[in-house]
């Protein structure tokens, strides 16, 4: 029978994720069983510690508040507005809620039976991680403890494999064939017209039935064992083999190496009894495969000049994009692109060696700093950098100085080259200030750690996340332990970084919605950079610091490390590794969609669904930073 | 008076007649919270009891303040009266791919699902007069259920220094407007009963922050 409410209902769910995930069919029979309830201010849906409902629920109309309540204590989660989702805990678990839903404002929401939901969207994967990411974006408090493992589901890499070899394969579409009737000149001058190595011959019904390439043409008809007038059929390849579309690259090399063959016949449905759709040859699949980490960062290795570096650099920017697309975890992908980052500089200094006169005159150390010391550079950014050279007698100094500067300013010349922006505020290896011997080095650490102000803690941002991409590794070594006995000393540096850590503002205002740029270029923009990576970035660094970690420098390592080091944390510092991913991959995405580096989001261009995400970020940062306030005693220092 | 006389002709009525009847023996008096209610509309011809004919019934029914989309009904009446002119309001032609049913199959259906709720309807006193009217063309008595008029109670809910401001005639859609109810589906028998159905929980809970709610107040017309 018609139900023209349950229409009704099924388009307005049809707006909002997960249903609009669904068929319009299974949306039907979902709405269908749907109950609307009218809710005045103050109507309670269902109270902590209720057992839960068969339904979870989303609001069609007003708002609903969710608080978490502990006697007189009022907590308020969440508001949520049209379109949201709340009380799903049930579809995860079957427990009381742990928070009170009550209307915020006069509202109605449609209360949706989960059997009914569950057993109509059974195969769904999108809807299943869509839901628990709203769950987890509800429910990330303190409270909940037995869901993390299933949040992170979603960004957890199955295994270290290349990825690259699961693409599908891009094979050339509407390839170039000839009839069986057709002579082999015939087929030759075809080939030759259209510059290529290999004809298909197919039959009236274009199914595939041989195939010739060139290496045909030079054993049979330039040796002179057929004539060039012979027909097509004499000196084919047949069968063909075929393969369905969709293969994917590693599967179309294996077959390839299996039959000692170039190339394979795509066909409709995989066999050669169906119409032929296109060629996979031997260069489709180095094509592809060159969009491999390990082709680039072969090719990285061997590259004689920057313009190589360039070509491989890009590459990666490909390979990026993607894997964006992909959805492949943010932690491959970081380390993928950081190893080449880190390949493109190694290349770049050992070319800048070949071109300096002499060799060193002392053993020395390339620093990466910033962003790619902490190996979290996705897109081009700014270089940062600095040198490290060994001791030298006073007198030999300014000479032995001289010498590197010469050699840094090629290197970041090439590296601009390449791509990589100089800095702006001069933080490379090229300025005498960042270019020293280990002694100055070491003096000019313990003069930021000893005596701090702003200037040091802005630079300290900057250089206690440095990580060492060429060299000595000795020399690093001994600047790190010095590092961290001057640490041993004094409180008052960690104080200084804590209050610069949670000085960013947060990117969330009273009601949730997001807090945009007030003016400039980047008016109503979210700036995702200072809003939302630096509390973390910096949150990271001063635990890590303060717990005399080294050689832990990429962000969500160090959150990961200190889950394991305070298991009365975990769970926040887990929430925050994950955010912080979370969090890189929209900045990513966002600087592959424009031409900047993804700092800034039009919050117009994300979905609903993004949005829920980006938000879900943001609550860790602010428990992080409470963490700070009372842990570096930062009340009275703000 | 009509309870008498068709107690003398019990024998003449189909039993889904004497059902319905039998619906209303033994009511407690419920409180309001726990009485069901169904909110109902009808598309007709035109309005005309005489002469106009229903082509539609929409209703959906509701306890405290839940409505459960898959207990709704929703007919399609077979009916010869045709008028081009409220097609354009109603989208109901004459032969349509509707799955429709016969006058008697409506009542049935209906009487079935109503049962002994108390109703509601938007300017009730047109939706019952049709019904009535329909019922006695099919050898029926009429409709024994309490009314409650979602138009007459709105005036009522207004506060007595705002009641010389009101409109002698409120419809639908003003009360959508004045109360924020999204108007979806308005024109299809069964929209406007869900439409029907909001608009009466709204101005229930309008009424009930005055406290003591009683019967009377909500059936006197």
């Amino acid at each position: 029978m018609k139900n023209s409410i349950a229409e009704r209902v099924g388009d307005f769910l049809k707006g909002y994720p997960p249903f609009n995930m669904l068929s319009n069919k299974t949306l039907l029979k979902i709405a269908t069983e749907v109950t609307i309830t009218y809710l005045e201010k103050g109507d309670t849906i269902f109270k902590k510690d209720d057992t839960w409902h068969d339904s979870f629920y989303i609001v069609r109309n007003g708002a609903i508040s969710l608080y978490y309540s502990n006697g007189d204590v009022k907590d308020i989660m969440n508001i949520h507005d049209t379109g949201d989702l709340f009380g799903l805990r049930p579809l995860i678990t079957k427990e009381p809620y742990k928070l009170t839903a009550t209307a915020n404002e006069e509202s109605i929401v449609y209360a949706v039976p989960i059997s009914v939901f569950q057993s109509e969207t059974d195969n769904n994967t999108k809807v299943q991680k869509y839901l628990i990411t709203a769950f987890a974006s509800n429910a990330f408090d303190p409270y909940t403890e037995e869901e993390a493992g299933k949040i992170f589901v979603d960004y957890l890499p199955n295994t270290s494999q290349d990825m690259v070899n699961f693409q599908t394969a891009n094979y050339t579409k509407s390839p170039i064939t000839c009839s069986t009737e057709s002579s082999l000149k015939d087929a030759a001058k075809k080939m030759s017209a259209h510059k290529i190595g290999c004809i298909v011959v197919v039959d009236d019904e274009k199914k595939p039935v041989g195939i010739i390439t060139n290496s045909d043409i030079k054993n049979k008809i330039a040796t002179g064992l057929f004539p060039i007038e012979t027909p097509v059929t004499n000196i084919m390849n047949s069968p063909v083999i075929t393969a369905k579309k969709g293969l994917t690259i590693a599967d179309g090399q294996l077959q390839m190496i299996k039959r000692s063959i170039g190339h394979l016949c795509i066909t409709k449905d995989g066999t050669d009894n169906s119409k032929l759709i296109g060629v996979l040859t031997h260069h489709d699949v180095l094509v592809n495969l060159g969009n491999n980490p390990t082709v680039i960062l072969k090719e990285i290795k061997r590259a004689k000049r920057t313009k190589k570096l360039r070509a491989a650099r890009l590459k990666g920017n490909v390979l990026l994009k993607s894997y964006i697309e992909q959805n492949i975890p943010i932690t491959h992908i970081i380390n993928v692109i950081s190893q080449i980052n880190d390949a493109v500089t190694i290349r770049a200094v050992e070319l800048a060696l070949k071109k300096m006169p002499t060799a060193p005159p002392v053993t020395f150390s390339w620093l990466a700093l910033g962003s790619q010391g902490r190996r979290e550079q996705l897109l081009f950014t700014d270089q940062d950098n600095a040198l490290v050279f060994d001791d030298v007698p006073e007198e030999q100094y300014e000479k032995t100085q001289t010498y590197f500067l010469k050699l840094a300013k090629l290197v970041t010349k090439s590296l601009n080259k390449i791509g990589f922006e100089y800095c702006e505020a001069d933080m490379m290896a090229s300025n005498p200030e960042w270019c020293k011997s280990l002694t100055e080095w070491k003096n000019q650490f313990t003069n930021w750690i000893l005596s701090p102000d702003e200037k040091a803690v802005l630079l300290s941002s900057i250089f206690f996340d440095y990580n060492r991409v060429y060299g000595d590794k000795q020399l690093v070594d001994d600047l790190t332990n010095t590092i961290f006995s001057t640490l041993e000393k004094t409180d008052l540096f960690y104080k200084f970084l804590g209050r610069d850590a949670v000085k960013s503002p947060t990117p969330l205002g009273f009601f949730k919605q997001f807090l945009v740029e007030q003016n400039g270029d980047q008016k109503e923009l979210f700036n995702i950079k200072s809003r939302a990576l630096m509390p973390l970035i910096d949150a990271a660094r001063l635990l890590i610091l303060s717990k005399q970690i080294s050689g832990v420098n990429n962000t969500s390592e160090r959150f990961e490390k200190l889950a394991e080091l305070e298991p009365n944390n975990k769970e926040l510092h887990e929430s925050c590794s994950y955010a912080f991913k979370a969090l890189s991959k929209f900045k990513t995405k966002q600087g592959l969609l424009g031409t900047n580096s993804g700092k800034f989001i039009d919050l117009e261009t994300l979905t609903k669904e993004e949005k829920l995400k980006l938000r879900r970020c943001f609550k860790p940062i602010q428990k992080i930073q409470e963490v700070l306030k009372i842990r570096f005693d930062l009340k009275n220092f703000m | 008076m009509i309870f008498k006389w068709f107690r003398k002709n019990k024998k003449d009525y189909p039993d889904f007649w004497l059902d319905y009847i039998d619906s209303f023996k033994n009511v407690n008096k419920n409180s309001i919270k726990e009485t069901r209610f169904v909110a109902f509309d009808t598309e007709t011809t035109g309005f005309d009891k005489k002469n106009d004919r229903i082509l539609s019934i929409g209703a959906v029914s509701f306890v405290g303040k839940s409505i459960q989309v898959n207990n709704s009904l929703e007919l399609y009446l077979e009916q010869e009266v045709f008028n081009p002119e409220t097609v354009k309001i109603h989208g109901l032609m004459k032969k349509g791919s509707l799955e429709k049913v016969t006058e008697l199959e409506a009542i049935k259906a209906f009487l079935a699902y109503v049962k002994n709720a108390v109703l509601i309807a938007h300017h009730a006193n047109f939706d019952k007069n049709m019904m009535n009217e329909m019922l006695s063309r099919n050898g029926l008595g009429k409709l024994k259920n309490r009314f409650i008029d979602t138009g007459y109670l709105f005036n009522k809910s207004k506060h007595i220094i705002y009641r010389e401001n009101l409109k002698e005639h409120y419809t639908l859609d003003d009360l959508c407007n004045e109360l924020n109810v999204p108007k979806v589906d308005r024109h299809t028998a069964n929209g406007d009963a869900l439409i029907t159905a909001i608009v009466f929980l709204k101005i229930l809970s309008r009424l009930d922050k005055r406290k003591n709610l009683e019967w009377d107040y909500l059936l006197k017309n």
